[in-house]
């Protein structure tokens, strides 16, 4: 096992010891460097003292296995793995900013929260759709670059869902840290990407309020509690939490995990568009639920525990984002019928999906007048009832559909912009007319779009290219 | 290097020149076949001499159950496995049987093991079904790996020195690493007859030098196959299978 003797100007495999920058509960973390990597590094060392602890040894190995797949900005570059045989260790890349554990002084303002919630919820996204659960998601785990991106790290207890879970017969207790842990998590749930959602719940609660939602339970057993027991509402902690956002938290904090939100796009989305949060009861809440209320939840906490197993193995309901592209001009009249055809059916083929309708203001067209904000304003109200009525027809409800203005300088970018930032699954755009100038849009959407992009034509239009004159025959 | 692991081809020749080419495309350079060339499909010679060729030219090749009762027939068979037992034997020259009768139990190279059941009493035939059978596995070889067949389902068992073999169904046909401080049984699944709901073939490939192992499923002309076990007047039960990977 690991040698004892590490100290600066040691090298190990090529990389030289510099500076011991942190002793964490399982590892030491080492500035090292090697003559070609131009960028800070760091090695994680296991403690030596971790013989006894089989947890910690397979915990390893886990994080070994699956920092070795993951890449992309929301994860430390991976360097290197050392044998166990010889000196176990990980080199990856240093991320420079403090963990938010530490960046925690004081309570920030509501944008701020939204705006880390809705990077977290990024970061996570993508974790996932690596298939990677972190099931250890706490604010000492997660870093911000310069750019604001989050980094998530310490992957000891993860799991990658098409690699064998070293942990998951190992172990015969729930593992985790218990103040950001899933009820499903102490039934031993390792695959439930669900898990993740609600410790992000527990850490936007504690970003907004200043408190954890559920104390810190002195022993795993107590966890049990946030099964029966409503947390304390954030509005009732900090009264200048918008409803949207108690109603963004409370719903990854459900026991069930079928009640949260199904995928951390869905929630990166609400945070990044609070205005378009549909509110329920849980927004209002302003008090834990009474005594007798949860009393009577008390005692049939047991059977919950068991829904809560059930629910935590289906399949997560899907809610895909389509976006439809619309253009108010009036010469798109012609193509309105056959773009919401289009939402109509893709929205049939696709359960549980979201209508996005977005139409973008150049920002050009705002500054020509000279009382810009008032111009702007009058721009934006007209467009969006015009949005709502271009939409009308679909009749769908709330919830179902959303209507976005955009600023931009160009309709593509505009488009692009929102498709990536939140995770779009299918972008509807209209065909320019036959013959016109306009193709640009829908063929650069096309190309550069991070979706499927359906491309819808006019009926008109179809009858017209039909009796053109043919080609004459060469 | 990277080491192709073929296991259960059962004289299913649509498969297996199928798996043949799917690893020759990704660059495999060593071919190691796991046991039951023939049994069931309807083309157990042109199987028997292809891999013959193989062997020829450097591939591994150890002996399967199948593969042993034809050349001593054994009551230990279900009514299909007997009957396509029966018929293949029709099928095989003295050249043919002389093949399979010089294939070992077992081959061991370098860290691997190659066995087509259990490592435990090969000639026995043990399925390694669970992490007890993969226990008993690890047990009787020393080597970090051992790679075989016989299950006809895919399967990754890993152990340590401190933990019990861990069960783990490969669903991805990504690269899963054979963490070095850990000893690995891998249960390829069939060439020639997958029975775990996916009726495309699989096959595996090992690179050694990043030691990952990779489970893969090639699609192949599953009817034409089936249509000559009809043809061959083999239990209509043996055609209908492959057509669903039972």
């Amino acid at each position: 096992m690991a040698k004892a003797n590490l100290k600066t100007g040691t090298l190990i495999d090529g990389f030289r010891l510099e500076e011991h920058l942190h002793r964490g509960g399982m590892a030491d973390i080492w500035r090292v460097s090697r003559d070609d990597i131009d960028f800070p590094i760091v090695m994680k060392v296991p403690l030596l003292d971790f013989e006894g602890d089989l947890s910690l040894i397979v915990g390893f190995e886990v994080e070994q296995m699956i920092m070795a797949e993951l890449t992309g900005p929301h994860v430390p570059r991976w360097i290197a793995n050392g044998d166990f045989a010889v000196q176990p260790y990980i080199v990856m890349e240093q991320i420079a900013g403090p963990t938010l554990a530490k960046s925690l002084s004081g309570i920030p303002a509501i944008d701020e929260v939204l705006r880390l919630g809705a990077e977290m919820a990024a970061a996570l996204s993508d974790l996932h759709q690596q298939h990677v659960l972190h099931l250890d998601l706490k604010p000492a785990n997660i870093l911000f670059r310069a750019s604001g991106a989050a980094v998530l790290i310490d992957f000891g207890l993860s799991r990658h869902e098409l690699l064998p879970d070293l942990l998951e017969e190992q172990f015969h207790r729930p593992m985790g840290t218990s103040e950001y842990m899933a009820p499903e998590q102490l039934l031993r749930v390792r695959s439930d990407r669900r898990s993740d959602i609600f410790a992000l719940g527990v850490i936007l609660y504690r970003l907004a309020t200043g408190r954890l939602p559920f104390g810190i339970p002195a022993r795993m057993r107590q966890v049990r509690r946030r099964v029966w027991r409503d947390p304390l509402p954030p509005r009732a902690v900090r009264p200048e939490i918008p409803a949207a956002l108690q109603e963004i938290i409370l719903r990854c904090l459900e026991p069930m995990p079928d009640a949260r939100y199904p995928r951390a796009e869905d929630l990166m989305f609400e945070l990044r568009h609070p205005d378009l949060v549909v509110t329920t009861e849980r927004a209002e809440r302003m008090r834990q639920s009474d005594f007798r209320t949860a009393f009577a939840r008390r005692l049939r906490a047991g059977r919950t525990m068991r829904e809560i197993l059930a629910s935590a193995t289906r399949e997560p309901p899907r809610a895909p984002i389509i976006l439809v592209a619309v253009s108010l001009r009036p010469e798109a009249e012609a193509l309105r019928q056959a773009l919401l055809d289009a939402s109509a059916s893709v929205l049939v083929n696709m359960p549980g999906a979201r209508l996005a309708c977005v139409n973008v203001v150049l920002t050009s067209l705002i500054a020509i007048d000279e009382n810009v904000d008032a111009a702007g304003d009058n721009i934006h109200i007209e467009r969006l009832v015009a949005l709502r009525n271009w939409a009308q027809p679909l009749q769908l409800p709330k919830g179902k559909i959303t209507y976005h203005l955009l600023e931009a300088r160009d309709v593509t970018n505009g488009v692009l912009e929102f498709a990536r930032s939140n995770k779009v699954d299918h972008l509807i755009v209209g065909a320019p007319a036959r013959g016109g100038s306009g193709g640009k849009v829908s063929a650069r959407l096309a190309v550069e779009a991070p979706c499927s992009v359906t491309i819808v034509r006019a009926a008109r239009e179809i009858e017209a290219g039909t009796e053109q004159p043919a080609m004459p025959a060469a | 290097m990277l080491i192709a692991l073929l296991a259960d081809i059962h004289g299913n020749r649509e498969a297996l020149t199928a798996c043949l080419a799917d690893a020759g495309r990704a660059g495999a350079e060593r071919y190691v076949f796991l046991g039951d060339l023939i049994g069931y499909g309807a083309d157990p010679a042109w199987v028997v001499e292809r891999v013959a060729e193989l062997v020829e030219a450097g591939a591994v090749a150890v002996l399967g159950n199948h593969d042993a009762a034809v050349l001593n027939p054994t009551d230990s068979m279900n009514a299909a496995a007997a009957a396509a037992i029966a018929w293949t034997r029709t099928r095989l020259d003295a050249a043919h049987c002389a093949f399979l009768a010089r294939l070992p139990l077992t081959v061991e190279d370098g860290e691997r093991l190659y066995v087509h059941a259990s490592a435990s009493a090969p000639e026995t035939w043990i399925y390694v079904m669970s992490a007890r059978e993969a226990f008993q596995s690890f047990r009787a070889t020393h080597l970090r790996l051992t790679f075989c067949g016989h299950t006809h389902y895919p399967a990754l068992f890993n152990e340590s020195a401190r933990t019990l073999p861990h069960h783990h169904v490969p669903a991805g046909g990504n690269p899963i690493p054979l963490l070095g401080q850990r000893r690995w049984l891998a249960v390829i699944g069939a060439v020639g007859q997958p029975r775990d709901g996916n009726p495309a073939a699989c096959y595996g490939l090992f690179d050694s030098a990043r030691n990952r192992l990779t489970y893969v499923r090639v699609p192949y002309e599953v009817e034409l196959a089936a249509r000559k076990i009809r043809r061959a007047g083999l239990p209509e039960f043996l055609a209908a299978r492959l057509t669903m990977g039972v």
